[in-house]
């Protein structure tokens, strides 16, 4: 609810969405609030508004901060150092959601908020058709939760980022990139929830991202092509950047793959190679190819294909205007044989995974954080469902997947990380390609596309590699696949084992009116699915 | 109080630049109110208001600069501020491509605010999603609709002299109406300065008979189809290529305006001679802001004339070390179009395809702007002059540079997200498979 070009991002002459004040880093080191103040002011606005009526009340006090850096070449362009705090409060009054929110954190100003809130609830009541119904939900207590980061990016000074970034830029100019942008963003988000139903919960949770795109420019040919970093957004703090050789996967044709440590100016290198070598690859002949797609290509797949589908409000409609419903209807998941993908296929919801964007203690409205089948056995069993939700697939709890993107932003139902588990058979990269006569290798996040009840997708991807008789023949250009989402899960032929297993993530996914972004990973191994439909993307103008 | 006049923005710029201790200062003051109401399955699903000023300062030391931003207007509160600025400048690396602030400019009177919509209240909000559910329930549809609007201020000014204020409203407001049985789906949007301009009745009931039209879509096969496209189908992809014309990625070889060899297409004649592309902050339809985000004052542009590119976006960097004007980027568009009316259009078409909107546009290809994309929510067969039946949506793979050299025909413009936009009728346009959603 920003008025356009009046906030901070547009200021800064940042795309990405910034929130709040820019503010020096020393600031952000400094803390706010300690939990015993916390507590009270939360109390003030529970009372508040049960004092005016309201049947359930929680309340967030947020401090949400951030630190953002954009560089090109040689270039330092912006450094973004940003903090929010204020409060939001959601009530239930006359069986309807009121929310109002505030910067003033004051005894004062959070009774004022509750009030109009509970105003906003019993307003809204008179044009309601559908009661809320909250699934039970008991108190926690008084309790805390942290991202065990081993490094805080926000404490790791501004000069040690520039000079990596520095030297991201300039190993990949000398190895053949004729630009080069790269970007480190790191979020910190210190949120404290109290609820009616006798929980206080303070939680620190963090998260980073770094990334570059590689551009090789032909000028003779008047031709260009990119090649963006092979990182993951990651719920870690500035140790994902040691580049720890352990969690390095080798790949084929001098591929890398990274888990849970990233070693950017390694990438960057590659990455401009890479981009060279784009610029005379070979325009792809269309027709049927078997894939072999890597966790960091897969991922963005699962996510759209897998993780939006099955989220509940899009199922019943809540998001009709916006991003769409879903073809993953109540009626085919009340079957128990709605067959999303082949057997091979089981996709898991889950809020707990070490080093991921979604996992926290507890969810934006207080319900403690676990793991559930999204997709079992190639079936889909499970939607992705809020205390509001649940009673209507006839869960006992809520999936505690609700978020807000900020305290003055109302929490609802959003993507927790959505993952395909690995095969059981051992199996490497490189034993998967050895059995496809005919196939592309595709590596990396591209272009992306899908319809509003997410049947039909296409998508591109950083890297392509055409697969000869088990082995590869060279690189591809002007590659994208199109493909049915059931179709696609259902020519899910192979699977390698967890020791490729890698998560991708997505750090500004956006959903609902006024748009809020969340953070999602998705974790996979490399995967082959049979025949699938490719297109050639070259044209001319 | 968040809609702050001429005088008093002035007066508080004034103050924050008579703390400073740096070389240069700029200021951007900004704030309003903003609202909205979100509906689904024929009930409002959230609604909220919130009021906001705020205040933004960059402070410059050489060419290193700094930004702080701040909410709170006492006099203590912006020399503080102020110091914020100027510390976070002096910690900043040199920035090679910093250009000092600019002097006094000239702008122009545009009529971007519009008292009936300043007065937009929780009531009015209430009774905008009442006059939309209500005709979808008495249909047995369902309706999922949002309406945000906004009244407010901005003002600029630096320690060079430069001020500029400027007061603006809007009204955006979307529709989508699906049948009970979900085989049908139709949408429309509006976006307007002048709330009195806007009925979402009217609105809806247009989705509506969408919604109802679309119901039995048969499925057509892939391929090359002409199309009419609604100005609400094609605005996304006009968007997309009217802000990928910035002469930097250009003459860097990195852009669609890059040319063979080197250089860029400046001149060249890229599209239809029958279009012809321009923005005018004082357009009636239009207003839009007198002046770009860094102060240069916005006019009249021609950016296509006849087909010919006449006019590409720089950054005041590029321009002085080009030694050509800088010129910004608009902040809406004018297409030039004909005087048909869409009926029009279908009348005149043997086979065709009508689309209401394209869903999920996302980037394919920079080098040929080649864009991939869904057709969504009311999508229709045309034969002999007659919309004939529904169709199954299709993805697209096409460029607009290439869409824009098979125009067929032109009908008149229409406002859509900020721009004036005319349905399109393009031959050839290439759907590359189908999809099963509603």
């Amino acid at each position: 609810m920003q008025l356009s070009g009046m906030g901070i991002g547009a200021l800064m002459g940042a795309s990405v969405p910034v929130l709040g004040n820019a503010v020096p880093l020393e600031y952000l080191l400094e803390p706010r609030a300690d939990a015993a103040t916390k507590k009270k002011l939360a109390d003030v606005a529970l009372n508040a508004a049960k004092s005016k009526g309201a049947s359930y009340t929680d309340v967030r006090i947020g401090r949400y901060l951030q630190q953002f850096l954009f560089t090109r070449e040689n270039k330092v362009q912006n450094i973004v150092n940003a903090e929010s705090y204020g409060v939001g409060i959601r009530v239930l009054a006359n069986g309807t959601w009121g929310f109002s929110a505030t910067s003033d954190v004051t005894p004062e100003g959070i009774a004022r908020a509750a009030e109009t809130a509970v105003a906003i609830a019993k307003a809204n009541a008179k044009i309601q058709k559908e009661p809320v119904t909250l699934a039970p939900q008991k108190g926690v207590g008084d309790v805390t939760w942290k991202t065990p980061i081993k490094k805080n990016a926000f404490e790791i000074p501004v000069q040690e980022k520039i000079d990596l970034l520095m030297k991201v830029n300039g190993e990949a100019m000398k190895n053949g990139a004729a630009f080069v942008t790269s970007n480190l963003f790191f979020v910190n988000e210190q949120k404290y929830f109290a609820s009616t139903d006798g929980s206080y919960i303070d939680q620190d949770v963090h998260r980073i991202w770094p990334t570059f795109t590689v551009t090789a420019v032909d000028r003779q040919a008047g031709g260009f092509k990119t090649r963006d970093a092979l990182s993951s957004p990651m719920g870690m703090g500035y140790e994902y950047l040691d580049g720890a050789a352990a969690e390095k996967i080798p790949g084929p044709n001098g591929l890398v793959g990274y888990r849970n440590s990233y070693d950017m100016v390694e990438d960057a290198i590659l990455a401009a190679k890479q981009a060279k070598e784009k610029l005379t690859a070979k325009s792809v002949q269309p027709g049927k190819y078997d894939l072999v797609l890597d966790p960091n290509h897969l991922g963005l797949t699962i996510h759209e294909s897998v993780g939006h589908p099955t989220e509940l409000d899009r199922v019943l409609g809540y998001e009709a205007n916006y991003a769409g419903t879903s073809f993953a209807t109540l009626d085919k998941w009340k079957t128990k044989n709605f067959n999303y993908g082949s057997k091979l296929v089981n996709i898991v919801a889950d809020k707990t995974q070490p080093y991921t964007l979604g996992t926290v203690g507890y969810d934006d409205e207080g319900v403690p954080c676990k793991e559930w089948n999204l997709i079992k056995d190639g079936v889909l069993v499970n939607y992705q469902a809020i205390r509001d939700q649940a009673s209507i697939i006839g869960e006992k709890e809520s999936h505690g997947c609700c978020y807000a993107d900020n305290w003055s932003s109302v929490q609802f139902q959003r993507m927790p990380n959505v993952s395909l588990r690995p095969g059981t058979e051992k199996r490497s990269v490189a034993d998967m390609i050895k059995g496809v006569d005919k196939g592309i290798y595709i590596i990396g996040r591209g272009s992306y596309s899908i319809d509003q009840q997410r049947y039909n997708f296409q998508f591109g991807g950083q890297l392509f590699y055409e697969i000869k008789n088990g082995e590869i023949a060279g690189m591809l250009d002007d590659v994208a696949y199109q493909a049915n989402t059931q179709e696609f899960w259902n020519s899910c032929a192979q699977l390698c084992d967890k020791d490729d297993y890698r998560t991708f993530g997505s750090f500004f996914d956006g959903k609902g009116q006024p748009s809020q972004v969340s953070a999602v990973s998705h974790g996979c191994p490399t995967t082959r699915f049979n025949g699938v439909n490719v297109i050639n993307t070259g044209r001319k103008i | 109080m968040a809609i702050l006049s001429k005088e008093e923005a002035k007066k508080i710029i004034d103050k924050v630049l008579s703390f400073s201790k740096a070389d240069e200062m700029s200021v951007n003051l900004g704030g309003g109110r903003t609202g909205n109401i979100r509906y689904a399955r024929n009930s409002v699903s959230t609604s909220g208001e919130s009021n906001n000023l705020s205040l933004g300062i960059t402070a410059v030391f050489g060419k290193r600069s700094g930004t702080a931003t701040i909410n709170e207007f006492d006099d203590a509160s912006l020399e503080k501020t102020v110091r914020r600025a100027e510390e976070i400048a002096r910690l900043a690396p040199e920035n090679p491509e910093f250009v000092p602030a600019l002097g006094p400019q000239q702008y122009v009177d545009t009529k971007s605010y519009v008292e009936s919509t300043a007065k937009i209240d929780p009531a009015y909000r209430a009774q905008a999603a009442f006059d939309s559910i209500d005709l979808c329930n008495k249909k047995n549809l369902t309706a999922a609709g949002y309406l945000e609007d906004s009244a407010g201020f901005s003002a600029i000014g630096n320690s060079k002299g430069l001020f500029g204020y400027n007061p603006a409203t809007s009204v955006d407001f979307s529709i989508t109406v699906r049948t009970a049985d979900g085989t049908g789906s139709g949408y429309a949007i509006r976006d307007v300065n002048d709330v009195s301009k806007l009925s979402t009745k009217s609105a809806t009931d247009i989705a509506v008979q969408k919604a109802l039209a679309s119901t039995s879509a048969r499925a057509l096969e892939p391929g090359k189809y002409t199309v009419i496209l609604e100005p609400a189908a094609s605005v996304d992809l006009m968007q997309n290529m009217m802000r990928s014309i910035d002469a930097r990625s250009a003459d860097e070889g990195r852009s669609f305006l890059s040319k063979k060899g080197g250089g860029i297409r400046l001149g060249e004649k890229l599209y239809d001679e029958r279009v012809t592309i321009y923005s005018d902050p004082t357009s009636a339809d239009i207003p839009g802001s007198p002046y770009s985000g860094d102060g240069r004052p916005q006019e009249k542009i021609v950016w296509v004339d006849k087909g010919v590119v006449k006019n590409m976006t720089y950054s005041r960097f590029w321009a002085e070390k080009k030694g050509v004007k800088a010129v910004p980027p608009p902040s809406g568009f004018i297409m030039e179009g004909g005087t048909q009316s869409l009926a029009d259009l279908i009348k005149s078409t043997e086979k065709g395809i009508l689309v209401t909107r394209f869903w999920y546009i996302r980037f394919v290809d920079p080098q040929t702007l080649l864009y991939t994309g869904l057709t969504r929510d009311g999508t229709f067969y045309i034969e002999n002059g007659q919309i004939k039946f529904p169709v199954k949506n299709f993805r697209f793979n096409e460029s607009p540079v290439i869409m824009l050299n098979n125009l067929e025909a032109m009908g008149r413009p229409v406002r859509v997200s900020g721009n004036l936009i005319p349905p399109l009728k393009i031959r050839d346009f290439t759907f590359t498979s189908l999809s099963d959603a509603v």
